[in-house]
């Protein structure tokens, strides 16, 4: 069921920010934190705004709770759980993701 | 059953619903039992902002009235339902579907109607009134099928139909009877005046015209004859000659009326039966009937009180008024017509910048009695006050209408007016009331809004509110959450200084240091234009990459569909016909919609992210370098042709504005910064409009700043005279560094100066005078940002590892394939959300 893919190098990640890989066809938003060696993967979809833009939103924390901020409008959604801060019901698919070695990998 | 008495209220307008609204709040609404007959098809709405029908309110938008209402408080409503006929023996109303009502209370809130002149033709097709929504429906149906409209009346409702019928694309007339505008509010100076301005909006006046006929028109569906002889051929004649009270209802029941109409009503808003009420524009107070919305509210609150045994009197309303008129300011206050006994007239006239003033004084120079203001009402507010509370006038009062220079008497603060001062006169919220509410916990204009209702109305008393907030928030010793956001305890300039004194060059070390958390999209973006203020590197370096605004991080601006645009530097808006051709080769390479900007140069937009760094490269071998339309940095400088083409030019504008621009290009600021530079007083660059404005006189440059176009624009201040051009940088310099390092995050220079204690004054001081012993710092640091500037799209050009920032998918040479484009007019553009659908079936096919 669960099949890793191996998307890109970790050197291909961006420090802090995001980047977007393509994965089956699907859009994933890759976000990278060097200093806590973790990555986080959504969709790349932002559904407020109907355009493929959230691995360009800047990251960081809201009380605690990591987000990426999109591009766009602004809106925050929950590296973790995927869910929009401001817009009640809205949340955007998260994807299990890992670096093994020298590479970045997805489920999807 | 119902053993409550009942109370009838009859008419649902904006007296009536204020009326209801306010009893429900009271214990008075446990005592009776509430019914209310509407006429109209809806419940109330907000006439004063009708004409916003026109601009895209809905009816909706308009409504006064909560959803739920009547029922959430059990008042029984009859919508549609005209009360025609009121028992007094028996006491029962009867309406015109039959329903009959006991009252034992009943409130008149029946208003008014237009009235129409009894000119024969009167009643013709298209001829019709404003007043209520389905008025303005029949308005736009009339002309939508005809070219001219015709406004009967000049006062101020005729001027806002007029604005409405132009806003319909029609082509326009005022018909006035008297000899001038707005007779009632305005002297014949400022009448004058506004029919000039409104001349000039393309909307012709005629004025002394008494019209005798409407008849079948040659070329429209109507004409109009006046008494002198002329013709005026029209689609649609709206009459706005004023009101007449709704009476008929008093009238037929045999209460005391005014000789010309009105139901008259002692101080305590009953008839001449005691049970029977008269609110709102249908009353007839001291011989009076008020044709604005706020007496009639005092007149609602004053019934309340005293159906609840509370000693309360309606005494009079003030009449000032403060109003755009087809976006020219006007304002009348008190006594505008000078007719107190022994009144002392102070008055400024300038043509050229279309304003008049005048101020109607005490004989012995103490207390403003009145004044009138056009062209400019900046300062209704403050005399307003002066006005109501008697308070005293400065010794030379005349300096309240002069243009501001640095020692005229700033605006009236806050804490100058007494606590019984009226903010709002809408809701009558005083001074003390919006003390109260702070005390109490608001420290926001909407929490205020929402706890008192000031500034929800009219809306012309929303910036005094403010300042007495802010006054109070301060007195109270309220330490105002300034904060930049959860991740520093600091205020941008705070930032600014650790970041300089300390000599911070990262995000990291200073939130290390001074913060705490990850940051956020507030902090990051504003430490990263303090940190590229300070110290001007590279921004897509990796320790300032992931700081950046979208805009900053991809060096272009985001579109809606997350293409990107791309805007060379024009400097000056001048451009050799090579750069011009190289424009447009690189646009249609790329397919690139192109557009010529706001600010004298070339977006072309629509490009991917990957398609950013080839598009650049070949700009950038044209010539080009980037613009800066993504960072909150020097823009452009507007520039008009100046001395070298135009026949009245005193200087090279061009050429200064050139020098300008490459100066300042790529200067980092709390906001972003656009100049202008004119060669004559002309104005062509509209330089008056900008952060900094230059305009060429015979004795040198005239430096203006602080100005601002946009959301809330605001005419530069004249800051220095007859400059040569060294001096005129060097205060350029100065006054940037300073701006620099002590605006607010996204503070334009506007807002900065006008929140700077102190204000032009004490900029001058800063500046000029050197008062703070600065200048050698601001000089030298803007020289050092001058010095180390780089074309970013060079520098991220001549980087492999930067350039792989600008793929869309890591992984992928594939593009977006949301990003669809469709033809329009010879270009492309984003396809809508139904036009993709379409294409992308297309395509899978
Ligand atoms: C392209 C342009 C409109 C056009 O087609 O002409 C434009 C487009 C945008 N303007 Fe503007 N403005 C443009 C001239 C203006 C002007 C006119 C001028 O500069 O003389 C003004 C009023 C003057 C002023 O700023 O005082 C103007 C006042 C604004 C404002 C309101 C600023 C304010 O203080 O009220 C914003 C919003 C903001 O900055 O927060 C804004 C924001 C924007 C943004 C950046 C909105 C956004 O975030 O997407 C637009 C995207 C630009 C892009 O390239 O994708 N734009 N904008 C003009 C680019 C000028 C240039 O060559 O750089
Ligand atoms: C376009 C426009 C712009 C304006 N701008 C301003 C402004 O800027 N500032 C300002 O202060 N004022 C302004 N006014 C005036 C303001 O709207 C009035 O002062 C206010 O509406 C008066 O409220 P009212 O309740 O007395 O009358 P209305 O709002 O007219 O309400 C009376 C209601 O009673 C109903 N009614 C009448 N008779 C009966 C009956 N027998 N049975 C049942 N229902 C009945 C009517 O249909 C109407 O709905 C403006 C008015 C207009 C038309
Ligand atoms: S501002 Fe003066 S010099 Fe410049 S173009 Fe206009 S008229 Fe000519
Ligand atoms: S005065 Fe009208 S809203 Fe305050």
């Amino acid at each position: 069921m669960t099949t890793w893919q191996t998307v890109c190098e970790v050197t291909d990640l961006q420090a802090d920010a995001g980047v977007c890989a393509l994965v089956d066809g699907v859009q994933v938003a890759i976000f990278y934190l060097p200093a806590e060696a973790a990555v986080f993967a959504l969709g790349n979809y932002d559904p407020l705004a109907d355009a493929n833009v959230l691995a360009r939103g800047i990251i960081g924390d809201i009380g605690g709770e990591l987000v990426v901020a999109s591009p766009l409008y602004k809106q925050h959604f929950s590296l973790s759980t995927g869910a929009c801060l401001e817009a009640d019901g809205v949340a955007v698919p998260v994807y299990p993701v890992r670096i093994a070695g020298a590479g970045v990998q997805v489920c999807v | 059953m119902n053993t409550k008495p009942t109370l009838v209220v009859i008419g649902n307008g904006m007296v009536g619903q204020h009326f209801l609204a306010n009893l429900v709040l009271s214990p008075m609404k446990d005592e009776y039992h509430i019914v209310t007959f509407c006429e109209e098809p809806r419940p109330a709405y907000d006439r004063v902002h009708l004409s916003e029908f026109f601009s895209g309110k809905t009816a909706e938008d308009l409504s006064l009235v909560e959803p739920g209402f009547f029922e959430q408080h059990g008042i029984t409503l009859h919508l549609g339902d005209k009360a025609v006929s009121i028992d007094r023996a028996s006491k029962t109303v009867m309406s015109a579907r039959g329903i009959e009502i006991a009252y034992d209370k009943l409130v008149l809130a029946t208003g008014s109607y237009p009235f129409v002149p009894p000119v024969p033709g009167h009643d013709r097709p298209q001829c019709l009134v404003y007043r209520t929504i389905e008025d303005l429906v029949a308005m736009q149906a009339a002309a939508q099928s005809g070219k001219v409209g015709v406004v009967v009346g000049g006062g101020l409702l005729g001027l806002e139909a007029a604005k409405a019928l132009t806003d319909l694309g029609l082509k326009t007339h005022v018909v006035e009877f008297a000899p001038r505008l707005m007779a009632v509010q305005l002297d014949e100076a400022g009448g004058a005046l506004l029919r000039r301005k409104i001349e000039d909006l393309g909307v012709t006046v005629h004025t002394n015209k008494n019209t005798s006929l409407i008849t079948d028109g040659e070329n429209c569906v109507n004409k109009m004859c006046f008494a002198d002889g002329t013709e005026l051929e029209t689609d649609l004649v709206l009459f706005s000659a004023g009101i007449r009270p709704r009476d008929e209802l008093a009238r037929l029941c045999g209460l005391d009326m005014g000789a010309r109409g009105g139901i008259s009503i002692n101080n305590q808003c009953q008839t001449s039966d005691a049970d029977i009420y008269a609110i709102g524009e249908c009353a007839l107070w001291n011989g009076m009937i008020y044709g604005l919305v706020a007496p009639g509210y005092a007149m609602a609150r004053t019934v309340i009180a005293h159906l609840a045994g509370k000693y309360a009197s309606f005494m009079g309303a003030d009449m000032s008024t403060k109003l755009k008129l087809m976006g020219v300011d006007v304002a009348s206050i008190g006594d505008a017509h000078a007719k107190s006994q022994g009144a002392l007239v102070y008055s400024y006239q300038n043509d050229d910048s279309g304003i008049y003033k005048r101020l109607v004084v005490s004989q012995d120079k103490q207390f403003l009695l009145g004044a009138v203001l056009v062209g400019d009402a900046s300062s209704y507010g403050t005399l307003l006050q002066y006005c109501l509370n008697g308070i005293e006038l400065p010794e030379n009062p005349e300096t309240l209408i002069l243009p501001a220079s640095a020692d005229a008497p700033v605006a009236l603060g806050a804490d100058a007016l007494p606590g019984s001062a009226q903010i709002c006169s809408c809701f009558d919220i005083s001074k003390e009331a919006i003390c109260q509410a702070v005390s109490a916990g608001c420290t926001t204009v909407d929490q205020l809004k929402a706890e008192t209702k000031a500034a929800t109305g009219c809306g012309g008393c929303a910036s005094l509110v403010k300042s007495v907030l802010n006054a109070e928030l301060t007195q109270q010793g309220y330490t105002v959450n300034t904060d930049l956001c959860e991740h520093f305890a600091y205020t941008r300039q705070d930032l600014f200084s650790l970041v300089k004194v300390g000599g911070i060059k990262t995000f990291a070390d200073l939130l290390a240091q001074h913060g705490k958390g990850k940051g956020c999209e507030i902090c990051k973006p504003a430490v990263a234009s303090i940190l590229a203020s300070c110290w001007n590197d590279y921004i897509l370096k990796p320790e300032h990459a992931h700081l950046q605004d979208t805009n900053d991080a991809f060096l272009a601006n985001i579109q809606k569909d997350g293409t990107y645009s791309v805007v060379p530097r024009v400097a000056g808006g001048e451009i050799t016909p090579d750069k011009l051709i190289a424009l447009g080769q690189v646009a249609k390479k790329y397919q690139l919609y192109t557009k010529i900007t706001g600010g004298q140069r070339v977006d072309l937009f629509g490009a991917r992210l990957e398609q950013l760094p080839p598009i650049w490269a070949e700009l950038i071998a044209a010539g080009f370098e980037t613009g800066h339309a993504y960072g909150k940095s020097l823009r452009t400088v507007k520039s008009c042709v100046g001395s070298v083409w135009c026949r009245y030019g005193v200087d090279d504008s061009a050429a200064l504005a050139i020098e300008l621009e490459n100066r300042y290009k790529g200067l980092r600021s709390p906001h972003k910064l656009k100049f202008g530079v004119s060669g004559c007083t002309r104005e062509c660059a509209e330089a008056q409009s900008k952060d900094i404005g230059v305009i060429a006189t015979e004795n040198g440059w005239n430096l203006y700043v602080c100005g601002n176009g946009g959301m809330r624009p605001r005419h530069a201040d004249l800051f220095a005279t007859a400059l040569d051009k060294a001096t005129l940088i060097q205060y350029i310099d100065r006054l940037l560094g300073f701006y620099v390092r002590t605006a607010d995050r996204l503070q334009r220079t506007s807002v900065w100066l006008e929140a700077l204690e102190g204000g032009l004054g004490y900029l001058k001081a800063v500046v000029i005078d050197d008062k703070l012993g600065i200048c050698g710092q601001l000089e030298e640091h803007i020289q050092q940002v001058v010095d180390s500037y780089q074309c970013e799209w060079q520098t991220t050009l001549q980087d492999e590892d930067k350039l792989k920032r600008f793929r869309h998918f890591v992984n992928s040479d594939r593009s977006d394939d949301n990003v669809v484009f469709v033809e329009e007019r010879g270009q492309l553009r984003p396809a809508d959300a139904n036009e993709r659908k379409h294409y992308q079936i297309v395509e899978t096919v």
